[in-house]
């Protein structure tokens, strides 16, 4: 299998002197192509830092991180929609800005809307829509910028319970279907052994990998079966003791 | 209706995969349209349009109402003399024969061109300005307070100034209504440009919007809430400034809206002088109105309005 994203070394430090923060001390990770990669840590690991380098937002302090030239699309806690566009139009505009032609944009918006299940929804505005619904134009407008990685930064993090529920099995569908590679930030255990082909563990203050877990069990699963409250449990412990290290 | 994953009666684990894919995709279909269904508010009925309408006049009207009371006991009481504070009823008699006069109705088509001239003037300059120092980061700094001093200065100041670089003509006029209003333009488009949310202009940048795009597809719609709030204030300010300028610059030969106020005091009308004063109100009220329109249906389309 071919690496997308290959992370070597890694660290990211913010400021200088004695006022420096090291966000993320010599992180190595790679994710294969049409891998669905957890990063999973308490506040202060650097996980959302570690999605804003590969998503080329900010600048990394040493080491080296290729993602060599692939295309990445990224995903918030919020939609983050254009309130001045409609929902159709927010899935165009990737496309758009790609230099797809009216007609085509139009026919390959809708079908990216009819991926996520709301087909019927096009000539909405996004406030019309529920927050699960606007995440799923926000990864609808996500697949149509035809990215080789897909990065989500906690992106069911302001959602209810079942909201989040019924979008894990979504999201699974759709990682599945279209043979996207994920690099996914949470720090909801569950969601990430629920999700993940792999769980990397982070530290905090300063981030660093201490563990990369491989997630074995079959698919579809389910966020309440024994396996994944089992490993999830397992990996809770050790990010417990993680934050305890924090304790003076 | 499924309102929990874990009673839905789908088998667990490994048994899952062993259901026809048709029947899971089905079943996952209906759970996420139902629940899309079940979040999204039912539409609430606005009513009949007379009923909206008249829910929206009727504190108007009551405003009037006590104001022109209010008027009614001051004149009552004898405070001053009818001559120079005249009952209501005179003065609306005098404004329904002002408005049968075309005289009055050409008055009223130069100060409403000079007024929109000046505008429309402000609005281009002020767009300009506000685009190249939101652009420029020591422009900003340099003449971003520049801008705000501006904004708070009384344009009646200006008046000597524009006499001296204009004499009295209808650019002394326009000068000043322009200067009045290009700050608070700019102003509403610095502003909007410098409140753009942070996580959109992430995802313009993961989007690959640079340059001109990015200020067509994300920097120009995001900034149009701030940028017509802008537009809003500068109208006032042009407003206020061109009445001003109509009392204090006479241009020979004009009959506006100002000049007429200035000859019915001069001839101590008092009747004409609060009707004139009405006259402003209305147009001031009336722009005002469409303004806020435009403001409420940008926001209802933003979905920012609370519903």
């Amino acid at each position: 299998m071919s690496t997308v994203v290959r992370i070597d070394d890694v660290t990211k430090q913010y400021g200088a002197g004695s006022n420096a923060l090291l966000a993320l001390d010599h992180i190595s990770l790679d994710v294969d192509k049409g891998e669905f990669v957890c990063l999973l840590g308490a506040s202060g690991c650097g996980k959302s830092t570690l999605l804003s380098l590969v998503a080329g937002l900010d600048e990394i302090t040493s080491g080296t991180l290729d993602i060599s030239g692939k295309h990445v699309a990224l995903m918030f806690q919020e939609a983050a929609l254009f309130p001045w566009l409609s929902v159709a139009a927010n899935v165009e505009l990737p496309l758009k800005l790609q230099g797809v032609g009216r007609a085509d944009r139009k026919k390959r918006a809708q079908e990216l809307l009819e991926i996520v299940r709301l087909g019927g929804f096009g000539g909405k505005r996004p406030h019309e829509l529920s927050g699960g619904m606007r995440q799923r134009v926000a990864l609808a407008r996500a697949l149509a910028q035809n990215a080789d990685v897909l990065l989500m930064d906690e992106p069911f993090g302001a959602l209810d319970a079942m909201t989040r529920d019924i979008l894990h099995d979504e999201l699974e569908r759709i990682w599945r279907e279209q043979e996207l590679t994920v690099l996914f930030v949470t720090h909801n255990v569950r969601e990430a052994v629920r999700l993940g082909d792999r769980v990397v563990l982070l530290s905090s203050r300063p981030g660093r990998v201490i563990e990369d877990f491989k997630i074995d069990h079959a698919r579809p699963r389910r966020i309440d079966s024994p396996e994944v409250s089992g490993q999830a449990a397992e990996i809770t412990d050790r990010l417990r003791a993680e934050v305890a290290r924090h304790a003076n | 209706m499924p309102t929990d994953t874990s009673t839905d009666g789908a088998p667990q684990g490994d048994a899952v995969t062993n259901l026809a894919p048709s029947d899971r995709s089905d079943v996952a279909a209906d759970r996420v349209s139902g629940l899309d269904a079940l979040e999204l508010a039912p539409k609430t009925d606005k009513g009949a349009l007379g009923k909206r309408i008249w829910a929206s006049t009727w504190p108007k009207l009551l405003a009037i109402a006590i104001v022109v009371g209010a008027w009614q006991l001051v004149f009552l009481s004898g405070w001053r003399k009818p001559y120079v504070l005249p009952p209501p009823a005179d003065v609306f008699a005098e404004l329904g024969e002002l408005i049968t006069e075309p005289k009055f109705w050409d008055g009223v088509q130069l100060t409403m061109t000079r007024a929109l001239t000046g505008f429309a003037l402000a609005v281009a300059i002020g767009t300009l300005l506000g685009a190249l120092v939101s652009q420029f980061k020591p422009l900003r700094a340099a003449i971003g307070s520049l801008i705000t001093g501006l904004q708070t200065m009384p344009s009646i100041m200006w008046f000597p100034l524009a006499i001296l670089l204009f004499q009295l003509g209808e650019e002394a006029i326009l000068f000043v209504v322009v200067i009045g209003a290009a700050p608070s333009v700019a102003n509403g488009l610095i502003s909007g440009i410098d409140y753009v949310p942070r996580t959109w202009l992430r995802v313009g940048q993961v989007m690959g919007m640079r340059g001109i795009a990015k200020y067509r597809h994300l920097i120009l719609p995001a900034s149009l809430p701030s940028f017509v709030s802008g537009l809003k204030q500068g109208w006032a300010f042009s407003w206020r400034s061109l009445m001003a300028g109509e009392l204090l610059v006479i241009v020979p030969g004009t009959v506006s809206i100002g000049v007429r106020m200035q000859t019915a005091r001069d001839l101590n009308d008092a009747v004409a002088v609060i009707a004139y004063i009405i006259v402003v109100l209305i147009i001031g009220i009336l722009v005002d109105q469409f303004f806020n329109a435009a403001d409420g249906a940008l926001r209802k389309r933003w979905g920012l309005t609370a519903s």
